[in-house]
């Protein structure tokens, strides 16, 4: 399959998708560490993508979504940003209530 | 890069900015960047306007970039 088609998939299947660099529970960055650290705070269950064992995942991401590094945070397919974004949408407690609208349009679907 | 040359980059494209550059390694950024054409743009887009502004560098010579981008506006209060 495509990369592009592959990633379009990923987006659809999975309300919540973070594409970084390792593991949740194996950041292999700070920036991805701190980002997901955020997101299992909000209690979400969320998709992670490791771009490190998939190099044309991260080769063609950026381009796709025109975001030059990981993570990369997407809900309902819409990139939301990256790890500032994410700790400052945190932070105003905008995350948590994002997160919680996603999870309640998939229960629903 | 050295924080000086990533600052410059940054004020011929956000001409009359105000703008801080800090790094420890001369590889991690992170960067202030208060400007006006932020008015009325989403976080998300500014960021994209300073990703823009560094091209193939982000990524590159520029492994990563941690943004604060106001207003001037936004600045003054906070």
């Amino acid at each position: 399959m495509d990369v592009i088609e592959r990633i379009k998939n990923t987006l659809s299947e999975h309300p919540i998708v973070l594409y970084m660099k390792g593991t949740p529970d194996f950041p292999m960055c700070g920036f991805s560490m701190r980002t997901s650290q955020a997101l299992n705070a909000t209690g979400a269950e969320y998709f992670s993508v490791n771009v490190l064992e998939d190099p044309e995942i991260r080769a063609n991401l950026p381009r796709y979504s025109n975001w030059p590094t990981f993570p990369q945070l997407y809900i309902n397919g819409e990139l939301i940003g990256g790890c500032d974004i994410t700790l400052e949408l945190y932070e105003s407690g905008e995350l948590q209530r994002m997160v919680a609208e996603a999870a309640k349009q998939a229960t629903a679907q | 890069m050295r924080p000086n040359e990533l600052k410059s980059l940054l004020e011929t494209a956000f001409p009359g900015a105000r703008i801080e550059v800090a790094s420890p390694d001369d590889v991690h950024f992170q960067a202030v960047v208060v400007a006006e054409t932020f008015a009325g743009q989403a976080t998300l887009a500014r960021h994209r306007m300073v990703y823009a502004a560094l091209g193939k560098r982000m990524g590159g010579e520029v492994h990563a970039l941690s943004l604060r981008t106001l207003t001037p506006a936004e600045a003054e209060g906070g």
